[in-house]
């Protein structure tokens, strides 16, 4: 049947990532001195839904040919907010983790106006934005801490396990792409935004709607990682405004996405692949942790793989024939 | 089904690109259920009019009425609202969508936003099959389909939109025999619905076959329509020349005895897939070789094969005798070989435009003008102000951005910027398009000069003028080849049109109604 | 028609071109700010202030010379936080290396950062990697060079006297950081000015294609720059060893965007091909300042990074805007 060809190829880059995310986690599970247990599983899982919603967050900014350098801001910031408003009542609790992901749509609107209207380069806005949203950041909480009326019982549901076997951070991981990134693929958004990505002319000239596609793919990045920073709430039971960490979650978000399938220069590639993408990085220091590799090699390990990652993506530009097109 | 009322008329349209009328009060009608083929030399104003009716670009003046309603389109999708459907070139593509979704971009079916992947493909299907293509998977994505498809795919889109009048221009240029005949009967079907067709083509024998009406356009301004059919190809050739002769050219040298010295550039069998095919030519010193033919059959790409930018070339290229492999255009200007290239578009290639007039018009020379890559300024100065003198550029001193300057005297820095390094062989790509009269005078003047000095010049213009005033022998390229080299007295503006219609009229005079096979 | 002016014509209308708009309002902002801050407290006109504000302005000055650079193409390298650092760590490790060691302290700490720059630019030059992916990844390489080096501890490697003395001391009361950077700079505008690979620099950022067909070998001169932005940036992290006496971890971090609005304050066009280094020197000065007043008005960390953040947007929206892509 060609049809399954064709779907095949389209996925080729989230099924790699799969690939070797299956491959580096049976490895780390074989060597484990616990093996296959769901605690294993647990903590594998809770780590990695972090990065992994904070990589959904990049592809959709980087599918429309920009780039997002404040997508770990906007994270710690949420974090931040987080640990005041998830607290209370449970109706207080709700309106708090709407008030969270409201934050993140707002910081993904501020970035997608100045790309649009301002007419700036998302490299340079996303940077100058970041600084602002840490600001912000470190201006509510200038010293980690909580709220004195954390709900730690939400936050422990969200972080334990479901029926003592799957851990529930997949569980809402998996939600977020049921309900958020497939019908945003099969969207006519969702189209136009891989169409911007692709070629801007042709978006232009097929009458696609350009400008609600790029501020679509950037608010929807700013509310994924205002989730990523939920959970760092319900993680931590703090918030934290730190700026190491935002800059490691922009920076590994960019390496999710790479390994991920994703095309850096837009167009191609699914959130489903980041995913892939965010575990199997994050996989590479657990590997590290079972073989006795100095936890102090981890990070130049996690860097050299990602510029392997990115030289490797750019290899196809050596078959270039009329080297004028190598110029933009 | 014929109709007397014209669907769609165009009256008293002019259009100007600064120093260049594209259209001069023209006009156009056009008939519902019917196939009206547009011909013209480069130039004549097709491309302009076309766009105007698709409204990609607003006319200076005249008037356009459908059904006899004056109508006036502010973008493309306007036009489209009115049922005017222009099948693009390629660009309109979005390479990483699917067939399908590249089909249905601008309407897809579905509902509350989401696309009904379903229906979206049973539309494609649909599209395609009635386009002809049937053979096109529509879950294939377009970056891995040949030009041919996508121009099946870019057809299929357009049937989509409903057209009452569906312009094709140059529409079936990629496409092979076999696929040109489904569009054809595709055409002819859409025809027999009452859709009104234009069809702009080079080719003779499509038009035979297709055309109902025809119009010859030349000069901006529609010469004739005649029903197809009625005209010769030579009345047809006719029709398309025989401008008044705008350019004076300095005389040419007669033609040089043959030398024993090896040509300055050589060239032989020069291939590069798939634009380029078994290209052999040579070019004596002193000698001007023009590049002739239609738009896009490889000038461009032998010329930058020639300088160095084409990876991939086989076949062999010597200069004054000896092969010579170019990897890039610093060795091809380095002082060995000497060649220079005037490139195209001089907005991109040719200049920097927020850079001044005399960084500019250095740049190509820095190293020479260098001690130890620090440059020596007064050098530079003399050199500028030399060339600024040679080519009389008119311009408010050496340090404003030359982007500030006029269309011609920015062509001018641009050819300046080479002379400075005395090339032996210069390869210049269309330089005088979009230039005025005056500047081009001065142009040919100062071709002429350098080939008297010695200098090897390969030619390529889309103006036939230029070709038959400025050069000693053209090369006619259709689809990557040389079809045929003209020498001295052969270069007529006949022989070049028909060579780049692909009518061998070689013979004289053909008979009448003379049918040319593909 | 001939046309051609020289002379004294023409200097008058080059003078009148080269007043550059933001340029002059970066040295109007400094102005501005100097006055505000008069009124704050009589202690920011005195000459102590303005030249301790010349001595800590010229770690970035250093820095932000290498980024220019690298900004006039129309590329960005974001691997300064840690190649400053890295400069820093392995010259202060050559230093404790005996006196061979000591004497090379600063050659080896500029070596690493012009390796480092090398990288960069065989990328983006030769590979065609966009730049700020390769400057990110480069950076979190140095990043794991060093954690791994250093054990995640702070060096215990102090400074060499040489460092100490370039950074901290002064030559008849000027501080000699500041003559550093005056040095460099001088550097970096004759190249700029009077070099083939400023020329070509200038000629890359306006349009590579052009300089391409013009014969120009762009693939080396984009490497070079990167090159020169690495060991600059790896001198400037040298420099802040020895004004702090020693190297430390995350040193390099505070660099990077002030480094970016520096350049980007003073008129450099992000997309490249436009600046001069008068402006960069006023941005890094109008950075400084702005570091310092903040500081002194007591205004909090956070609220000095919402002031950068929104600033550069401005900056960038007056100037630094695309063109409309049809």
């Amino acid at each position: 049947m060609t049809d399954w060809r064709f779907h095949l190829a389209q996925q080729r880059g989230s099924l790699t990532a799969l690939a070797i995310f299956i491959a580096m986690f049976v490895f780390y599970v074989a060597n484990h001195p616990a093996g296959f247990t769901a605690n294993v599983v647990q903590t594998v899982a809770n780590k990695g839904v972090l990065l992994a919603l904070v990589a959904m967050a990049q592809t959709l900014v980087v599918l429309t040919s920009g780039i997002d350098l404040s997508v770990g801001m906007i994270f710690i910031l949420c974090n931040c907010v987080a640990s005041y408003v998830v607290s209370g009542s449970a109706t207080a609790t709700t309106l708090g983790i709407i008030g969270v992901i409201a934050v993140g749509a707002v910081c993904g609107a501020i970035n997608a106006m100045i790309v649009i209207f301002g007419r700036l380069q998302p490299i340079v806005t996303t940077i100058a934005t970041g600084a602002v949203y840490f600001g912000i950041a470190l201006w509510i909480r200038p010293s980690p801490g909580t709220s004195s009326e954390f709900n730690s019982d939400i936050a422990d549901a969200l972080t334990g396990k479901l029926f003592d076997l799957v851990p529930t951070s997949v569980v809402v991981l998996l939600g977020v792409v049921l309900v958020v990134w497939l019908p945003f693929q099969g969207s006519v958004i969702g189209r136009a935004v891989y169409a911007v990505g692709s070629s801007e002319q042709a978006a232009y000239m097929s009458g696609m709607p350009i400008r609600r596609a790029k501020f679509a793919a950037y608010v929807l990045g700013g509310m994924l990682a205002a989730c990523g920073g939920l959970f760092l709430t319900f993680f931590t039971y703090s918030g934290e405004a730190s700026l190491a960490n935002g800059n490691t979650y922009t920076l590994y978000s960019i390496a999710a996405v790479v390994l991920g399938g994703v095309s850096l220069f837009g167009g191609r590639g699914s959130a489903i692949g980041a995913i892939f993408g965010a575990l199997a990085f994050r996989a590479i220091g657990d590997l590290l942790f079972v073989f006795n590799v100095d936890p102090l090699w981890q990070p130049l390990f996690q860097g050299l793989v990602l510029l392997l990652a990115v030289s490797i993506g750019s290899a196809r530009l050596f078959q270039v024939r009329n080297r004028l097109e190598l110029f933009t | 089904m014929d109709s007397l009322v014209p669907l769609f008329r165009m009256e008293g349209i002019s259009k100007r690109y600064g120093g260049v009328r594209a259209l001069q009060r023209a006009d156009l009608e056009v008939r519902a259920g019917r196939v009206h083929a547009i011909l013209g030399e480069n130039g004549a104003g097709k491309s302009t009019l076309i766009k105007i009716m698709s409204g990609v670009v607003a006319p200076d003046e005249g008037r356009m009425l459908l059904d006899g309603r004056e109508v006036n389109f502010s973008d493309p999708a306007a036009a489209n609202a009115a049922g005017i459907v222009c099948i693009f070139q390629e660009l309109s593509l979005v390479p990483d969508l699917s067939v399908a979704d590249n089909i249905v971009a601008s309407n897809p079916p579905g509902r509350f936003g989401l696309i009904d992947r379903k229906a979206q493909r049973r539309l494609a299907e649909a599209a395609l099959a009635r386009a002809g293509g049937e053979d096109i998977h529509p879950l294939a994505l377009v970056r891995d389909l040949p030009l041919s498809r996508r121009q099946m795919i870019e057809i299929a889109r357009a049937l989509t939109r409903t057209p009452r009048v569906l312009i094709l221009d140059e529409a079936t240029s990629a496409l092979a025999a076999a696929d040109v005949s489904r569009v054809f009967d595709v055409l002819k079907r859409l025809k027999a619905e009452g859709i009104a067709l234009l069809y702009i083509s080079h080719r003779m024998h499509e038009i035979a076959e297709l055309a109902d009406d025809c119009s010859v356009f030349r000069n901006g301004r529609r010469i004739a329509t005649y029903e197809a059919g009625t005209k010769s190809d030579n009345e047809v050739v006719e029709m398309m020349i025989g401008r008044e002769y705008s350019h004076v050219f300095p005389p040419k040298p007669a033609a040089p005895a043959a030398t024993a010295a090896a040509p300055v550039l050589e060239v032989r069998s020069l291939c590069w897939a798939p634009r380029l095919s078994d290209i052999s030519f040579g070019v004596q010193a002193g000698e001007v070789v023009g590049l002739g033919g239609l738009d896009g059959q490889g000038q461009r790409e032998l010329l930058l094969a020639l300088f160095g930018v084409l990876r991939g070339i086989s076949g062999q290229v010597l200069i004054d005798g000896q092969p010579v492999s170019i990897g890039s255009p610093r060795e091809a200007k380095a002082e060995a070989i000497g060649m220079a290239l005037i490139p195209e578009d001089r907005k991109t290639e040719g200049l920097m435009l927020q850079m001044s007039v005399r960084d500019n018009l250095s740049f190509a020379t820095l190293s020479e003008l260098a001690h130890g890559g620090i440059i020596d300024r007064d050098a530079e100065r003399d050199a500028v102000d030399e060339m600024i003198k040679l080519l009389a550029i008119k311009t408010d001193g050496v340090s404003v951005p030359v982007g500030s300057l006029s269309g011609g005297n920015q062509q001018k820095v641009v050819i300046a910027k080479w002379l400075m390094r005395k090339p032996r062989i210069i390869l210049l790509n269309d330089p005088t398009r979009g230039i005025d009269v005056g500047t081009k005078q001065e142009f040919y003047q100062l071709l002429r000069r350098l080939a008297d000095a010695g200098a090897a010049i390969v030619l390529y213009s889309t103006d036939y003028d230029e070709l038959i005033g400025c050069c000693d022998k053209v090369l006619v390229l259709y689809d990557g080849t040389v079809k045929r080299t003209l020498e001295g007295a052969e270069i007529t503006e006949r022989a070049l049109v028909s060579l780049a219609l692909n009518i061998d009229t070689s013979a004289g005079e053909a008979p009448p109604n003379a049918m040319v096979g593909a | 028609m001939l046309e051609a002016t020289t002379g004294l014509n023409d200097r008058r209308r080059d003078w009148r071109h080269r007043i550059d708009v933001p340029v002059a309002t970066a040295f109007g902002c400094i102005v501005l700010l100097l006055v505000l801050g008069s009124f704050y407290s009589s202690n920011f006109l005195s000459p102590q202030y303005l030249l301790q504000q010349l001595k800590v302005g010229a770690f970035l000055g250093i820095i932000a010379t290498g980024m220019m650079l690298v900004i006039l193409l129309g590329q960005i390298d974001l691997s300064v936080p840690w190649t400053v650092t890295l400069g820093a760590m392995m010259a202060s490790a050559a230093a404790a290396h005996g006196a061979v060691g000591e004497a090379l302290a600063i050659p080896v700490g500029i070596f690493c950062g012009l390796l480092i720059g090398l990288v960069n630019g065989v990328g983006v030059a030769y590979l065609r990697i966009p730049s700020m992916i390769i400057t990110l990844a480069v950076n979190a390489v140095a990043q794991g060079l060093m954690v791994a080096y250093t054990g995640g501890f702070a060096p215990g490697d102090s400074a060499s006297a040489a460092m100490r003395y370039l950074a901290a001391g002064t030559i008849l009361g000027v501080p000699n950081a500041a003559i550093m950077w005056l040095l460099t700079g001088c550097l970096a505008v004759f190249l700029l000015t009077r070099t083939t690979f400023g020329r070509a620099i200038y000629g890359i950022g306006n349009k590579e294609t052009a300089a391409y067909l013009s014969g120009v070998p762009t693939q080396r001169v984009v490497m070079t720059a990167f090159a020169l932005s690495g060991a600059l940036a790896a001198f400037g992290g040298v420099l802040l060893a020895g004004y702090a006496g020693k190297a430390a971890q995350s040193m390099g971090d505070a660099y990077l965007l002030p480094s970016i609005a520096a350049v980007v304050l003073g008129g450099t066009s992000i997309l490249g091909g436009r600046g001069s280094y008068l402006g960069t020197i006023a941005g890094v000065i109008l950075i400084t300042l702005l570091q310092s007043i903040l500081s002194v008005m007591q205004i909090a960390e956070f609220g000095r990074q919402i002031i950068y953040g929104v600033i550069i947007v401005i900056m960038l929206l007056l100037y630094g805007r695309e063109k409309i892509v049809r």
